[in-house]
């Protein structure tokens, strides 16, 4: 009589461990522990061509990071990417949110079609893209032609060079959260804008009013999904050279921290220099999605 | 909302978290042995492995292309983590240094094709201790292509022994006919594709290139370096300079769309230009090189130890490399051999291209290849030529004056050579 007992007690206590035990399985193996095994090598001199060789140099590699002129070249250059592709994309998504929210013909057809970019692949958008900045047959510059501005040469300057990988990226992220500002959209009840309405508001007024303020813990986590997002900017920059040099162009103008981490681990073959790079640019994540949190709280409840 | 918003901090915790792992992927195969071949640029191997498959029947051959720089990363890149290299690697002669110095990854090729081979071919793909690691496809050597249409326009004599005599003197003189090009150039053309593909014809003609047969780079002292690029950077300052990155999606471009009328032209150029240029068969044309002699690329076919069908490679690989082999990959595709005996064969020494106007390549590659005095290669050859080359883009871009450029590269070679 024991055993149905045990085990009956065993279902209601242990059973709920026992759902949650293959995302913690499957998190340690592919999450905790490559963090905590990168953590270990950047501690260490080691090139990754011979065959594991390495050498324990204690804070070594972070002090030479931080002397480092090209990781601060990469860093300026993720962040003002950073900010030129999620500023606008953030408030275009937020926009297009609002049109779909409406009454619309072929509305399900539109409210899919915004997603359309996001499951692109990376690489095809990036390749179509960079033909169309091309310097000499490229469309923007033949459309910029037809306006009477002199050809630009995307990739040679830094700001050209950063708006161009922003609009990729913008292009690939703007529907992904409008999508989730639409999802939330819905679920603010419909009555406090008949409400505002009685009152005379206009409806850029209930739009500020009304959905920013309901949206915010929306605002706030699309903000923090874009901040690690941006931050950890690659294929588009190494995409974008052409010749597929993680250098980010001639003189590293759109060289990102993570191309940087990828030139330094697989072409310099340098993997504890490149892994103290990945610690520092998650610790530079961490702090950045946590300020981001605090300021977009603080704005959106300034609302009410 | 509440359910909302912990969901938001519960995801943007685990993205926190997984951001810095990273992770990679591999393939695998089955049934009968498929060869898997990884290759770069073009090593106009298609036939060849058909007529491999119907002798084999067991032996199936997949072939993997990427970019040139990509390709050597990646092989790197599987050579250290253990596992996703081919069966068979191509790799060229700037990468087989750094190879080379981790010949314990490779399959040890046996001395039994030593003769057949040009010494100095030979001796660049051998270890330390003596194992050989790579079997030699083709050498560069090195010409001039050049589109006689664009000549004509431009009121250059068109005929390659004229252009061969007028820059025979050396770079300044062809870079006296680029001024010429240039004053009358049809539209939308300049003289030559890019300064780094220059600088690599260049240099690919000292005696002594980036490193001294001690391994030590000498990048910084070597006058030669520095000769080559103030004379790519004289070019690039006369416009003669299409600004076109080698190996660019735009460079590619620039062929089809007839971007510029002369390309240094290592004999897998050829094998490149009519690849890109289609449309302008025969009226390419080949002439000299100045101050003649030279080297630029050529390749090696590897197999690396990680295989899981190592025999079956080195078979395949060798096959491919044979004298016969690569007496038709001359003819088919203008890679010139690695295989001394095959240069005085009436059919490669006589061999005219029709795409070239029926240029003579076979006289003028052979006669380049045994004049070629080879140049030691280090184990960063390749990146150095990248960094270079991105030096000079740099000036091409008027982001920087030579001396500013100059300086930065030196500093750059030394990060890369630590």
């Amino acid at each position: 009589m024991a055993m149905p007992h045990l085990s009956a007690r065993l279902d209601t206590k242990g059973s709920p461990y026992l759902y949650v035990l293959p995302f913690f399985l499957l998190f340690g193996a592919f999450g905790l522990f490559p963090l905590v095994y990168t953590g270990y090598v950047s501690f260490n001199d080691w090139n990754l061509l011979d065959a594991g060789e390495h050498q324990w140099v204690g804070l070594a590699n972070y002090s030479e990071l931080f002397h480092d002129s090209y990781f601060w070249n990469a860093l300026g250059n993720t962040l003002s990417i950073w900010v030129l592709s999620t500023v606008p994309q953030l408030l275009a998504a937020l926009w297009i949110a609002h049109l779909l929210n409406h009454r619309l013909r072929a509305r399900t057809g539109l409210r899919m079609g915004v997603l359309l970019p996001n499951i692109t692949s990376i690489v095809a958008v990036t390749i179509v893209f960079t033909q169309m900045f091309g310097r000499d047959f490229g469309m923007i510059n033949w459309l910029l032609g037809l306006t009477g501005i002199g050809p630009v040469d995307w990739q040679a300057s830094t700001w050209s060079s950063h708006l161009a990988i922003s609009t990729i990226v913008m292009w690939r992220w703007t529907g992904y959260n409008a999508l989730i500002y639409l999802a939330s959209m819905q679920a603010i009840p419909h009555d406090l804008y008949e409400a505002a309405e009685l009152d005379g508001a206009s409806s850029f007024q209930q739009f500020r009013r009304i959905t920013v303020p309901m949206l915010r813990p929306t605002i706030i986590f699309t903000t923090v999904i874009s901040t690690i997002g941006g931050l950890q900017i690659m294929a588009e920059p190494l995409l974008f050279a052409g010749t597929s040099t993680p250098t980010g162009g001639s003189d590293r103008q759109f060289q990102t921290i993570a191309l940087f981490m990828y030139e330094q681990g697989f072409r310099e073959f340098r993997f504890g220099y490149a892994s103290a790079i990945a610690w520092t640019l998650c610790l530079i994540i961490a702090v950045f999605a946590i300020v981001n949190f605090l300021l977009t709280r603080r704005i959106a409840s300034d609302e009410k | 909302m509440r359910f909302l918003r912990a969901l938001a901090t519960a995801t943007a915790a685990t993205l926190l978290l997984t951001a810095c792992g990273s992770g990679g992927d591999e393939s695998g195969d089955g049934g009968t042995v498929t060869l898997n071949v990884s290759l770069f640029g073009n090593f106009g191997y298609q036939e060849l492995y058909k007529q491999y498959e119907s002798a084999h029947p067991n032996i199936k051959i997949k072939e993997h292309t990427a970019a040139y720089n990509d390709h050597h990363r990646d092989l790197a890149t599987h050579l250290a983590t253990g596992s996703g290299a081919g069966d068979i690697e191509g790799v060229d002669m700037g990468f087989i240094a750094q190879m080379r110095e981790v010949g314990q990854q490779f399959t040890d090729l046996g001395t039994d094709r030593q003769s057949e081979y040009l010494p100095w071919k030979w001796q660049a793909s051998l270890t330390k201790d003596g194992k050989q690691i790579g079997y030699g496809t083709d050498v560069g050597g090195l010409a001039i292509c050049y589109r006689r249409d664009l000549f004509q326009q431009a009121g250059l004599p068109a005929d390659r022994d004229a252009v061969s005599a007028a820059w025979a003197g050396g770079w300044d003189k062809y870079l006296e006919l680029g001024k010429q090009y240039t004053a009358k150039a049809p539209k939308g053309t300049a003289f030559f594709d890019g300064g780094g593909a220059l600088y690599n014809a260049v240099i690919g003609q000292a005696p002594e290139g980036f490193y001294s047969t001690d391994n030590t780079v000498v990048v910084a002292t070597n006058p030669e370096v520095r000769n080559a690029w103030n004379l790519v950077v004289q070019a690039i300052q006369s416009n003669l300079s299409a600004k076109l990155i080698e190996s660019s999606p735009e460079w590619n471009n620039g062929f089809a769309k007839g971007q510029f009328a002369t390309i240094a032209c290592p004999a897998w150029m050829m094998a490149k230009i009519k690849d890109q240029a289609k449309s302008f068969a025969g009226k390419w044309d080949v002439a000299a090189v100045p101050g003649g002699g030279g080297n630029w690329g050529g390749s090696y076919l590897t197999v690396p130890q990680q295989g899981k069908h190592i025999a079956e490679a080195k078979e395949l690989a060798a096959w491919l490399t044979a004298p016969e082999q690569q007496a038709k990959n001359f003819t088919s595709q203008g890679l010139l051999p690695s295989i001394p005996a095959l240069y005085d064969k009436p059919e490669i020494a006589g061999y005219k291209d029709p795409f070239f106007n029926n240029a003579p390549v076979g006289k003028l590659f052979t006669t380049a290849a045994k004049e070629l005095k080879p140049q030691y290669q280090g184990p960063r050859t390749g990146d150095i030529q990248t960094t270079i080359r991105d030096g000079l883009v740099r000036i091409e871009q008027g982001k920087q004056t030579s001396d500013q450029s100059w300086q930065q590269t030196v500093s750059d070679v030394e990060r890369l050579a630590k």
